[in-house]
Formats: C-alpha cells, structure tokens, sequence
C-alpha cells in the first residue's frame, strides 16, 4: 500500500469533512434554537455561492468586498426564511415544519435556476493558488484553505456561542424556551438571531464549496450529506456535527478513490443505518430527542 | 399598596373556562398564596401573570402600570420574576449560568454592544457576578455547588438553583409555582425559611401557588382561594382555612383524615 497516496487521499477527505462540519453546525443551530430540522440548508448553501458568483463574477466586484456582502445576503436569507415562514408554523405539527422546509429547497433551487440557469459556473478565484505540501503529501490548494478558513469559522463561532452573551441567550433557549422566555430572553429575537447567523454560516460554506468544485444548483445534494452528518453526530450536538462532518468527509475521500465513486454515498448511508441502530439519537445527541 | 392587581381576568381555551373574571390583589410586602383543587386555574394565573397567556378578558397591573399587552421579557424586566412547577432550570449550564442568566434582565450593556464592547461588557458581567456570588449564593447557601452542572444536583438544590436565578433577576414580585413540591421534610422547611427571608431581608413581594397547606399557612400573609377558575374567598389564613365555602371546595377532600376514612369504608 502507497502510504503517502493514503495520506493525501485521507487530507484531502478531512478538507471536504471541514465543510461538512461548517454546514453541519448551522444545521445544529437551527435545530438547538428553534427545534426546527432544516432540509433546505443546501440551498441556502447554493444561494450562498451563487450570490458571491453574482457579485464577484457578474458585478466583477473584488472578493474581499464581493465575499462580506454575500455572507450578509445569506444571513438576510436564513432571517427571512425564519420571520417568513418558519415563525408562522410555531406551534404545529414538526413533521408539517420539516415538509416545509423541503419545500423551501425546491424554491430556491428553482429561482436559482430561473436566475442563472442551471449551467455549472465557476467563482472567481480568491484563494492563493500555490500547490501546498504538508512533508511530502501534497494538497489541492483550495482544500487546503477550504480547511483552514472552516476551522478559523468553527473556533470563533465556538466562542461565540460560549462567551458571547447572546450566545448564551441562544444555549438557554434551546435548553427551555419557557424558562428563557421568563428570564427577560427575547425569545423571537433568538429565533431570528439562529436563522441569520446559520444563513451566514451555510452562504460561507457554499463559498467555500464552490470555490473547491464549481457552482451549480446540484450543490444543494450536499444537504443530504450534510443530514446525514448531523443524524450520525446527534442532531443537538455541536461537538457531534464536528466529529461526524470530519468522519464522514474523509471516509467518502477514502472509499471513492479506493473502491470507486458509486460507493462513496452507500458507505455514508451504511454508516448512518449502522449509528441509527444502536443509537438513534447520534454518536453524541441527547436522548431525548424525538422520533421524527 | 397593592403592588400587583389583577381585573377581571377570564381565560379559556376552547371550550374550558380556565378563569372566569379573578381579581386578585398582591399587597407590597406580603407572602401571598394562591391555593384551589387540581384544575382549579392556579397555574393558569401564573401564566397569565408572567404573560405566556394572554385573557380574553381583563387587565393585569404592576404598580399601577398596565402590562396586559406586553410579553414575558418585557414583563421580566419590569420585575415579575418566577420559577416553575416541573423545574425549568437550563440543563447542561452550570449553576452559576443559569443564576447568571436570570440577572440578564438586568444588564444595560445590549446583546449586540457586549460583542463590539466587549470590555464594557466584561466589567458589567464581572460586576453582576461577583453580586450574585455574594449576596444570592450565600443566601441560599448554594456557594459550593456553583460550578457544578444542574442536571446532576439532587431535586431539592434544584428547585433551590431556581429560586437563586428568580433572585438574581431582583424582581419586585417573585413569583413561585410550587416551590416545595415534592420536597422531603427538611427540604421544606429550608424553602420555607428561604422564602420567609426573601419577605424580610430583601422585601420582594411573594407570591405563591403552593399545595402543602401546613407550608401556606405557615408562612402566608393572606391567602386566596381558586375553585373552577373563581375566587372563592380570600383572607388571612386562619380566617380562610375556617371558611365552609372553601373546606367543602379544597381542605375537606384533600384532608388526609377524611380521605383514609372514605377509602377504609369503601374497603370495608
């Protein structure tokens, strides 16, 4: 066995893990705070990156002004979503909320489509493009820094939420909204604070993910990967979203290049019947979290 | 003074009256108690009072200011501060968080400044903290449990935990549904103490919903009674306690006696 081959195989899946785990945790947030399983957060992915394709490629804007405006528009997008459709449905049926959701997806994937076809496109470069080499395994570039901005996101977005106070206002409302509600919490604007802060996580991963393999409306299967991560972590755990994201990135990378391309998702869904069997509530969730 | 006044409250949730036109008033000072049967209403006020329900009628008052209209947080600020029947502590926080949490209200320093001042931020946390630490830890003697998480505490420094975060709110009226549910005997009493010294070393205003009679009388300056959503009487505990209206409606059916009677002459 070539080891080397191996360890760029094995870099190469922790760089896509890394965004597995970025959307992955603004699927937790969502989840944490509003208790809501988010279906389209692909599409607010894809949205994402199309946005930046707009506004770097169509309005030739430069990255460093193009890259904060479509972080924002995504943040707009996942508060709007929230305000608009998401905080009408408190109170019903989870299973109705989780179907809308779906439906959210098919939308934006539509007007996506209906804005810029559904021709694969590619972004402006904005990443340094010399080959990186870490000893002798190489890394593709992108994915290099595909990682390192991911993990820079995930450790401020770690402190946030556990420093900053109104990431403490997020932790105990999805700890008891009633309690929070009580306590002086603005409990809707919480709401509204998850959705838009998620919004900007998944419009940043979309970036990244297209910067690495180009834009198109198909990226919003990366969802469905997603879920899976968070289903495999334990929907309410960050630290399961992290573990699982990076895990399943890097056994796809494995499986792809060892046994080919069409095994890469039936190892990942393997895996989640396999967790889902002896624990349906993911490798770090917490118990009492309900059947769906 | 009557520091809460409720108006004529009437609140149903489709076909179930829950309350039907309660006034109530809240003397500045007191240990108020609400008592009634199962179904009676008396959480159903709380809820209304603290605002999670809004009535189709009537109209609530803290200090004169109406806050029929207004929603829990805004209420919380205004100083309604309460605490839950089934504990709603934040699990997997610490105990400091959650008593941190309740002086929330209290912060001036905004959500969204205490990211870009996060100095002015810090010193405004640092100095609430170190107030919760020395006046409400070391009231409810809870110091030595403080970085400890709360879902691993035994139910009685629980219940005591949230009594501290209802505190750290510095609430005018303090609102506690069941505050010695399910407690063992000691447990009671240190509640009942606590409770005692909220009225007489830091003058908040209690009210309670409670269903240990021994406790209510005990420790009540007045006492309502709630029987299908109604006030059936009200009144200093001795004079409610021998009211007919209300042994017949609460105290004849709850009192132990009478019940093991009924039941030893059913068996018999």
């Amino acid at each position: 066995m070539d080891w080397l081959f191996f360890i760029e195989v094995s870099l190469a899946g922790i760089g896509a893990g890394s965004l597995y785990a970025l959307t992955a945790i603004a699927f937790v947030l969502i989840y944490k705070a509003t208790r809501v399983i988010n279906l389209a957060i692909g599409e607010m992915l894809m949205v994402g990156a199309y946005l930046f394709f707009a506004l770097g490629a169509g309005w030739s804007l430069s990255w460093w002004l193009a890259i904060p405006m479509a972080l924002v528009g995504g943040g707009l997008l996942g508060m709007l979503l929230e305000r608009g459709v998401i905080r009408p449905m408190l109170g019903e049926n989870p299973i109705s909320v989780f179907m809308v959701t779906i439906g959210l997806g098919s939308i934006l994937v539509g007007t996506v489509e209906l804005i810029w076809t559904s021709a694969p496109r590619s972004l402006p470069g904005f990443m340094p493009d010399e080959a990186i080499f870490i000893g002798e395994a190489f890394i593709a570039p992108n994915t290099f820094w595909g990682f390192v901005i991911a993990a820079v996101v995930i450790a401020l977005f770690l402190l946030l939420f556990r420093f900053w106070r109104g990431g403490v206002a997020l932790r105990a409302t999805a700890s008891d909204q009633g309690a929070a509600w009580a306590m002086g919490i603005n409990v809707p604007a919480v709401y509204s604070l998850a959705w838009g802060l998620a919004g900007m996580i998944a419009a940043g991963s979309g970036i990244l993910l297209g910067a690495m393999s180009g834009v198109s409306p198909e990226m919003a299967m990366f969802g469905l990967t997603v879920l899976v991560v968070v289903i495999v972590g334990g929907l309410d755990s960050v630290f399961g979203a992290l573990l699982a994201g990076l895990l399943i990135g890097w056994m796809e990378s494995v499986v792809g290049v060892y046994l080919g391309g069409e095994y890469e998702h039936l190892v990942t869904f393997i895996l989640l019947m396999l967790v889902l069997l002896v624990r349906p509530w993911g490798l770090f969730g917490s118990h009492e979290i309900e059947r769906l | 003074m009557s520091v809460l006044e409720l108006e004529g409250i009437s609140l149903g949730f489709g076909g179930v009256q829950a309350l039907s036109g309660v006034d109530l008033a809240v003397e500045e000072g007191t240990i108020t108690a609400v008592i009634g049967p199962n179904g009676a209403g008396k959480t159903s006020l709380f809820n209304v009072i603290s605002g999670f329900y809004r009535p189709q009628q009537g109209r609530v008052l803290l200090e004169g200011r109406n806050l029929t209209r207004l929603r829990p947080p805004r209420r919380a600020s205004l100083g309604l501060g309460r605490t839950f029947q089934n504990i709603a502590l934040f699990r997997g926080m610490t105990v400091l968080d959650n008593v941190k949490l309740g002086a929330h209200v209290r912060m001036r320093t905004g959500v969204f400044s205490a990211m870009w001042y996060l100095g002015a931020a810090r010193r405004e946390e640092a100095r609430v903290r170190e107030e919760i630490e020395r006046e409400v830890f070391d009231f409810l003697e809870i110091d030595h449990i403080r970085r400890h998480p709360v879902a691993a505490l035994p139910y009685g420094l629980q219940k005591r935990v949230e009594l501290a975060r209802a505190l750290a709110m510095r609430p005018k009226i303090l609102m506690l549904d069941e505050p010695v549910a399910g407690m063992n005997r000691e447990e009671k009493e240190d509640m009942a103490r606590f409770i005692l010294d909220v009225k007489e070393e830091w003058g908040i205003t209690v009210l309670m919903v409670e269903h240990d009679m021994g406790m209510v009388m005990d420790i009540s300056d007045r006492v309502h009674v709630l029987n299908f959503g109604q006030v059936i009487a009200s009144g200093e505990p001795a004079v409610v306690q021998k009211n007919p209206g209300v042994i017949q409606a609460y105290l004849g059916s709850g009192d132990v006696n009478s019940l093991r009677e009924r039941l030893m002459g059913e068996s018999a």
